[in-house]
């Protein structure tokens, strides 16, 4: 009988049914997205913010100072250490290398063209490499979103070169034109605006720059761009004094410190150091955007638990001419409101499944559309969500029922409640 | 309306003085269902007040997260032409173009000479303006005496590497300083040694070549700023950081349209709740619907006291909520990022007109559906 009764409700009422459902499906479909989003936002936004450029400088450990002004090196080619340019496929076997969008080693060197002394910057543009079997691509245009060429990108095994905007104009040379460095004749494959220093300087596959310096393998510098979480007061912590289990910790947490001492396992003689710059800006702006969602994802908690249990009143308040029959028919409180709670449950769970299903759709077209990425949702969500959806349904049918159930049969079938 | 019409009340309704029935009506609706008005308008000033709060966040995160990137630095730099210095008068210009919507900080370099012949670079700036622009150093001590210098982690290796007084040289002339304090920042900075830009003239007498400028707000108000500075500096190249220019951008753009997409769904949930509350409580009064008609009330009539109930209630809510949710906002601010967001009342007008239109579909919609029933049917209680 029991079974009975909440069976030919569903069937019998599929307006309400479909109203009441209706609620609880949007309400668990908007909890189901925004928790997704807002649990995936700060590494999605990390990701994004990797578009500011390297946030780790590799050099050699007894490296002398710099002599940079406005971005030209004036650095003698003769003085200061050199990195290999063959450890530097080494980052690929590092504990995070996952999180390691990319990187570009830089090699500075003189360079004369035309009666002009100009920089010439050695880099990668988008090499391919091997560790081991595996094969990878970095350079500048991973980690240098914001680099813009007329023209086309150089190979990195040719000798074509990229000119700096300022230079090109200062030259009078355009994409495709022929330019002589150092002697030797290379084809200016485009023309790089960058908005900073290399906008001066020309830019060449490394090799290229090797050779004009004539040290085959030299590297001065090498720019990583990794994915890092929001440093702590335990990431300021020096590893030399963490013990054990605190130091796996250390080490196996993404701070930009220990992908810093990772790096300088990986390459022999290296120092690496965070570039404040961007390493420390980037934790302030996530841990808001961060912030920001959480609160909003209160809010969007708040908006559906609330309509999920308006509809839920709503839907029980209309019914009390039934409970009043129930009632005058001689069925107990408890065994009228176990009826009225089964039916909710049973609503709750079938629109929940739905709106979970809807609201994980949802999450995933966000990522797409906005991140170019996924945001998966994870089912151990599922249980979670339901359960917060019978229990927001409960207490939204709650009291319309016990309202309902209390009130005398005779009056509720008159219908002047 | 309450459900126990007196013969008396109808007559005063057929002759005349409507104006004051029909107010009346109103009332006496709100006051004898205490309860379910008291929770329609609930959930009328909640979806109010959630709405309002998400459109006040939406229209002022953009510029609290423009503050948070300016921590970033300069994101224009004024360069003299062809390695020359700034014109003395450089900088007042560009603080004047700037007019306090932003900060101008000089930079002079030169190459020096230390005791031992090292070459290493030696910079004059405003001292008291760096901390504020390049938030990121991490330094021990500013100098704030004469003759007090800021060294570079990796400078200060060198030449002070007890922390005590060092000589530098440039064209000859000769300079005592004390490394008082070290900065930080992993790039070329730490190897370079900073000095008040009065000092460094004196000493060098080179002036300024560079000034890097945080100039704040929108990326149009920035575009705009670059084109005044362009025009009133000819002399100087000025370069738009496209590094931190473009990367904000990006970062703000996608945290925007995922804000958007969140501020939709949260208005539509509010206006879901709505929607039903105010339905079953519309529903919930069929019978005063059916006795009015079956008085003899036109449908005209009938219609316009339910738009106007419903009218009035999202007019309440709407404003009720419109404080609920500036209050919201603001507390959102604060929490996160420690500035209140400045209640906005252009978002008033749209907030009322929703909640108005939502309650007029709330009331209208079972009311077309009641109206091909006969009183006489839902009086018997079918």
């Amino acid at each position: 009988m029991f079974l009975r009764l909440v069976y030919e409700s569903f069937r019998r009422q599929k307006r309400r049914k479909l109203l009441a459902g209706t609620a609880i499906t949007l309400g668990v479909g908007v909890a189901t997205a925004m928790i997704a989003v807002a649990t995936d936002i700060g590494d999605k936004v990390s990701r994004e913010l990797r578009a500011f450029g390297a946030n780790l400088v590799v050099t050699p450990q007894e490296d002398t100072l710099d002599l940079q002004i406005a971005g030209a090196d004036l650095k003698p080619p003769s003085d200061g250490a050199y990195l290999e340019e063959s450890d530097l496929p080494k980052i690929h076997g590092m504990f995070w290398h996952n999180n390691i969008v990319g990187f570009a080693p830089v090699l500075p060197v003189a360079a004369n063209v035309g009666g002009k002394n100009v920089t010439l910057l050695g880099t990668y543009f988008s090499k391919r490499l091997n560790f081991g079997k595996e094969e990878f691509q970095t350079g500048v245009r991973a980690i240098y979103p914001w680099w813009k060429v007329d023209g086309t990108w150089p190979q990195d095994d040719s000798q074509d070169v990229l000119l700096g905007e300022r230079l090109a104009t200062g030259l009078g040379r355009k994409a495709g034109d022929e330019i002589e460095i150092a002697g030797q004749a290379h084809r200016v494959a485009g023309v790089l605006s960058t908005g900073g220093t290399e906008d001066d300087q020309i830019i060449a596959p490394l090799a290229e720059a090797q050779r004009i310096l004539g040290r085959p393998g030299a590297v001065r510098r090498l720019y990583v761009s990794a994915v890092t979480k929001p440093e702590d007061a335990f990431a300021r912590r020096d590893p030399r004094s963490l013990r054990g289990p605190e130091f796996d910790r250390w080490y196996c947490s993404p701070y930009v410190q220990s992908i810093a001492y990772q790096l300088q396992e990986a390459i022999p003689h290296a120092h690496a150091e965070q570039i404040r710059q961007l390493a420390q800006n980037e934790g302030t702006v996530l841990t808001r955007i961060k912030g920001l969602m959480l609160l909003i994802t209160l809010a969007a908690l708040l908006a559906a638990a609330l309509a999920v249990s308006a509809a839920m009143a709503t839907a029980m308040f209309e019914r009390r001419t039934e409970i009043g029959l129930m009632r005058a028919l001689g069925a107990g409180r408890v065994s009228v409101a176990a009826i009225f709670f089964a039916e909710a449950l049973l609503l709750a769970v079938l629109a929940g499944t739905v709106g979970f299903a809807g609201g994980a759709m949802l999450a995933r077209a966000m990522g797409r559309s906005i991140f170019d990425s996924q945001i998966a949702v994870d089912l151990v969500l599922f249980p979670i969500v339901v359960a917060l959806a019978v229990l927001v349904t409960f207490a939204g049918s709650a009291l319309a029922i016990r309202r309902a159930v209390k009130f005398d049969p005779a009056f509720a079938l008159r219908g002047e409640a | 309306m309450s459900p126990n019409v007196t013969p008396d009340q109808t007559t005063r309704l057929a002759h005349g003085s409507r104006r004051s029935m029909f107010l009346r009506m109103l009332v006496r609706a709100a006051v004898l269902r205490r309860g379910r008005a008291t929770a329609a308008l609930l959930a009328m000033v909640v979806a109010a007040g959630v709405t309002t709060a998400m459109l006040n966040l939406y229209v002022d995160v953009q510029a609290k997260l423009h503050t948070e990137f300016r921590n970033y630095g300069a994101n224009v730099v004024v360069v003299a032409k062809n390695g020359e210095s700034l014109s003395s008068g450089a900088l007042q210009q560009i603080d004047s173009v700037l007019g306090g919507n932003g900060l101008a900080v000089p930079f002079a370099y030169v190459v020096a000479r230390t005791s031992d012949g090292q070459p290493i670079v030696v910079s004059g700036t405003d001292l008291d303006q760096v901390p504020k622009l390049n938030r990121w150093w991490s330094v021990t001590a500013w100098p704030s005496r004469e003759r007090d210098a800021l060294v570079g982690e990796r400078a200060a290796a060198l030449v002070a590497p007890r922390g005590q007084a060092f000589d530098l040289s440039f064209q000859g002339r000769t300079i005592r300083l004390n490394p008082v304090g070290t900065v930080r920042t992993g790039s070329s900075e730490d190897s370079r040694i900073y000095l008040s830009l009065k000092e460094f003239e004196s000493w060098t007498g080179e002036k300024a070549s560079t000034v890097e400028i945080a100039a704040w707000g929108s990326p149009e108000e920035v575009r705009a700023t670059i084109q005044k500075l362009t025009s009133a500096l000819p002399q100087a190249d000025i370069r738009p950081v496209r590094q931190i220019m473009e990367g904000e951008a990006r970062v703000l753009g996608k945290t925007q349209s995922t804000l958007l997409v969140c501020v939709l769904l949260i208005i539509l949930t509010a206006a879901l709740c709505v929607l039903s509350t105010l339905m079953g409580w519309v529903f919930d009064r069929r019978r005063d619907f059916a006795i009015m008609k079956a008085l003899g009330a036109s449908e005209r009539l009938i219609g316009g006291f339910f738009i106007t109930e419903a009218a009035v209630l999202g007019a309440v809510g709407a404003i009720f909520g419109f404080g609920v949710g500036v209050a919201i906002a603001m507390w959102i601010g604060r929490v996160n990022f420690h500035a209140p967001v400045a209640p906005r009342v252009a978002v008033l007008p749209e907030v009322l007109v929703g909640s108005i239109a939502v309650a007029l579909i709330a009331a209208l919609l079972p009311m077309f559906l009641l109206r091909r029933v006969q009183p006489a049917t839902i009086l018997r209680g079918e």
